[in-house]
């Protein structure tokens, strides 16, 4: 709180930032819109046999790609069947980011770049809930295997690579974001730059 | 120790002069190959061939799909001929395809292909193919490389002057080699040939959405043979020209009473005129019973149907379709180029291969240049629709392709090369050895309007010494040829399977985009899919147990059944529930008088298992498709007629020890031993 008095105090004309960026603010929260549109996230396989590679795509809202063959595979080694039930997060995603969006246009609206700042922290405990969240389903996924399973490796655990590359197995597995997180990446990224030239522009204004 | 010395020099001369003796002994043709030829067919590993080469298997009845340059062989369809392999014709989803008026018949010899064209270019959608034994013409489906539908061919016999093709695929032709007598009392005497036998050739129309074949007319013709086909291509569109042999109307010993006549005839039909009189209904429809057996692609199920009558087109009493040009010697092939102006007759006895012009054939019929007539219909004089003749081109001209430059390309049976020659001035340019005795040759698009060009492929009828022995059967032999420059090159010998008549090639990416990976399992409509292993289940109706089982790897559902007597007809009705690329599966059970199946992913077919005595009989995968494929197995236990073994079915789960004790209260529970 002391802090923020004394930021009041130092800058108390120029607390409002630039029609500009506000309008960005706005355009870029309209463009998350578009996520609703595109898989998030997708997890890749190649192996000796899948030359072509098979891939799964995780939505707002729900899975795409070649999901009952990537089941068909793992149950030689008891992994679940993946399927929509088992991601409790599809219902309320899509309510979550759409407050996302309300609040980048209410940032645009009022103006204020520490309300932007807010915004941006927002995201950032947001992304890492959601890795958090993926990482325990891939946990879960890799370690909670059916006992009766054909093939069992002591000690071998299959949980996908949270990001990146992992191999399990004959697989090749990637973890990577697709479209829809590079829009959110890319967007919050924007609203970074426009938060640091705001925050050069108040200096700068402060100074003469 | 002198005496040892001289027998030694004298045997050792001895040696010498019957070694002198081998290497004096002539040698055959050799052939000369260029440093590069490798290079040229070499497809390194991962990569795919330019072509796709449909190839006849002739007696095989079946049709062979090689890559070229590499001469590798991709897939056998089958098309006449049933294939244990996989169950083409022993499952009851295939057996109608090979129904005919004679019921089931298991054999064809497969001659001739032609790959369907819009405005003369191929088109990558359907390939024909004849069945000469029992007159049947077949369309195979570019998208799934299957058969997808059979036509038998009514009022023929020997149905060798077929499937050729018009411009834009409005008929594919069928000309009967053997004429018979038809449409009267068939119960003759063989010696009243001349007045009771009669040919014909048939137009099959194709429709264009969906390919299905229908007779459309028959052309009665005089009791001639017919030997090969081609339908005329741009300015000639609307015509067909059928080569044939025997003008001189023989029954017996042909060799020699079939080849009397210095000249025969290649037929010139004006199909579209034929159209115009079967538009004004000038045809007669005739009783006749022919099969017709299409496959559908959502229950993956062929059907036959019995056709009752047929349109038959008399042109003694219709007239300007038929006219007879006169060529050389028994001509075999009958070969338009790619501008549709000239007609290559190669007749296999002559010493010479005339070109006729279609401008002239026009001329001469509008002037009446007529040479009198045959059977009463108008003969053409040689020299007025003649453009020229090849002199000297070889001994036993068979069948000629072209490429985009001009060129022509003849096989010559008897003396074993392709001859090279310039279709305007008929001159020779090169030639090139063959081993042995050529049959049909293949240009790159060599019959259509626009020829790839590039490679050639000569099907040869003998082997001998050209690939390791393997015995008296030996394989076809097959050579590829560079033909891309002025010189022909060999570049590649390799053996084929069957005995390859002839074949059409088409750039690979024409088609491979198309090529079907797994048929989708939400649109699989047959009358006996399980659609996951939840629609499992066995259901008795009278004597037939049918089986609605489910293939995943690694298990079979249902996989042990019980309450089967003998006597019973069991039918497994297996679905492929994978939906994924490459993993096949198999179905064959011990005893079974028929074959096997395979069963791609999203696919239903059906084995039918008649148990002829009470046992224990095993089931299992045969199509390797995991790691525990091994695995994938059950057991059918067919018990007496008499018994009373309730009908039951499970995966995964055993019965409560000893509730089976009405059938064998002796026996313990194998399962529940400890």
């Amino acid at each position: 709180m002391p802090q923020q008095t004394a930021l009041k105090k130092t800058y108390p004309k120029h607390h409002k930032m630039s029609t500009t960026s506000r309008i960005i603010v706005g355009i870029g929260s309209l463009v998350l819109i578009a996520a609703y549109f595109v898989p998030f996230w997708s997890i890749y396989l190649i192996a000796p046999q899948y030359p072509e590679g098979l891939s799964m795509q995780i939505w707002l809202y729900k899975l795409s790609g070649q999901v009952e063959i990537i089941n068909g595979l793992n149950h030689y080694i008891g992994m679940k069947h993946i399927k929509v039930e088992m991601f409790p997060e599809f219902d309320f995603l899509v309510y979550v980011f759409g407050i996302f969006i309300a609040l980048g246009l209410i940032v645009a609206f009022v103006g204020k770049r520490k309300l932007l700042l807010g915004y941006l922290a927002l995201f950032a405990i947001g992304g890492a809930a959601a890795l958090v969240d993926f990482y325990q389903w891939g946990y879960d996924y890799g370690h909670n295997l059916d006992p009766h399973a054909a093939i069992q490796v002591p000690g071998l655990s299959y949980q996908p690579p949270l990001i990146g590359h992992k191999k399990l197995l004959n697989f090749d597995a990637y973890s990577l974001p697709d479209t829809g997180a590079w829009i959110i990446i890319g967007v919050v990224a924007l609203f970074a730059i426009v938060w640091f030239a705001e925050g050069r522009r108040q200096k700068k204004n402060d100074k003469t | 120790m002198k005496s040892l010395r001289i027998s030694l020099t004298v045997g050792t001369g001895v040696l010498l002069l019957i070694a002198g003796i081998q290497s004096c002994k002539p040698g055959g043709s050799k052939a000369a190959i260029t440093g590069d030829a490798a290079e040229k067919v070499y497809v390194a590993p991962g990569k795919y061939d330019e072509f796709y080469s449909f190839v006849s298997g002739g007696f095989n009845g079946q049709m062979s799909v090689y890559g070229f340059p590499s001469g590798r062989l991709l897939r056998i369809i089958p098309v006449f001929s049933t294939q244990p392999e996989n169950g083409y014709g022993f499952s009851e989803e295939t057996k109608a395809m090979l129904n005919t008026a004679h019921g089931f018949v298991p054999w064809d010899d497969l001659h001739h292909i032609s790959l369907s064209t819009t405005n003369g270019e191929h088109d990558g959608r359907w390939v024909f193919a004849n069945g000469n034994n029992t007159p049947r013409i077949a369309r195979v489906d570019m998208k799934t490389f299957r058969t997808a539908e059979i036509l038998e061919i009514p009022n023929s016999a020997g149905n060798h002057s077929s499937p050729y093709i018009t411009e834009n695929t409005e008929y594919v032709v069928a000309g009967t080699r053997f004429s018979i007598p038809v449409l009267s009392n068939e119960d003759v005497a063989i010696n009243t040939y001349k007045q009771n036998f009669k040919g014909t050739v048939s137009f099959i129309s194709v429709d264009q959405q969906t390919g299905k074949m229908n007779i459309s007319f028959q052309i009665l013709t005089p009791g001639i043979d017919f030997d090969l086909a081609r339908a005329g291509k741009g300015p000639s569109h609307g015509w067909f020209f059928f080569s044939c042999y025997n003008s001189e109307k023989a029954n017996t010993l042909l060799e020699v009473n079939a080849s009397a006549k210095d000249k025969d005839f290649i037929m010139a039909v004006n199909w579209k005129k034929a159209e115009e009189y079967v538009k004004a209904g000038k045809g007669k429809k005739v009783p006749a019973k022919y099969a017709h057996n299409l496959l559908n692609e959502k229950t993956h199920t062929a059907t036959s149907t019995m056709e009752n009558e047929v349109l038959v087109l008399d042109p003694k009493e219709l007239n300007d379709i038929v006219y007879f040009i006169p060529c050389p010697k028994s001509p075999h092939g009958t070969d338009v180029d790619p501008t549709g102006e000239y007609i290559v007759g190669s007749g296999k006895l002559a010493a010479v291969i005339p070109v006729f012009s279609f401008s002239k054939l026009q001329q001469a019929i509008s002037a009446k240049n007529f040479d009198g007539t045959f059977e009463g219909f108008p003969v053409l004089k040689y020299e007025a629709v003649l453009q020229g003749e090849v002199e000297k081109p070889g001994l036993g001209p068979l069948h000629t392709e072209f490429d985009a430059n001009g060129n022509a390309y003849t096989s010559m049976f008897v003396s074993s090369e392709i001859v090279k020659w310039d279709v305007k001035t008929q001159k020779v340019l090169d030639r090139i050895p063959t081993y042995y005795s050529i049959g049909h040759l293949s240009v790159m698009g060599g019959p259509t309007k626009k020829p790839y060009g590039k490679y050639m492929v000569a099907y040869n009828k003998i082997t001998k010494d050209r690939y390791l022995p393997v015995g008296p059967e030996l394989p076809q032999s097959a050579q590829l040829y560079d033909i891309s420059g002025e010189k022909m090159k060999l570049l590649l010998d390799f053996p084929t399977v069957g005995e390859p008549h002839y074949a059409e090639a088409i750039p690979a990416d024409k088609i491979s985009g198309n090529a079907l990976k797994i048929y989708k399992i939400e649109e699989n409509e047959h009358p006996y899919v399980a659609k996951g292993e939840a629609q499992a289940k066995v259901e008795r109706k009278g004597k037939e147990v049918h089986v609605w089982m489910t293939a995943i790897r690694s298990h079979l559902t249902p996989d042990n059944i019980e309450g089967v007597k003998v006597g019973d007809e069991v039918y497994f009705h297996v679905t492929n529930l994978e939906q994924d690329w490459d993993v096949p599966h198999g179905f064959a059970i011990k005893g079974a008088n028929n074959a096997e199946i395979l069963i791609m992913p999203g696919e239903t077919q059906t084995l039918l298992f008649k148990p002829d005595r009470t046992g224990m009989y095993p089931f299992y995968c045969t199509d390797f498709c995991s790691a525990l494929h091994q695995e994938m197995q059950g057991y059918l236990r067919v018990s007496p007629a008499n018994s009373n073994v309730p009908l039951t079915f499970s995966t995964g789960t055993n019965k409560p020890a000893g509730s089976d004790a009405a059938a064998d209260s002796t026996k313990k529970d194998v399962s529940k031993a400890p």
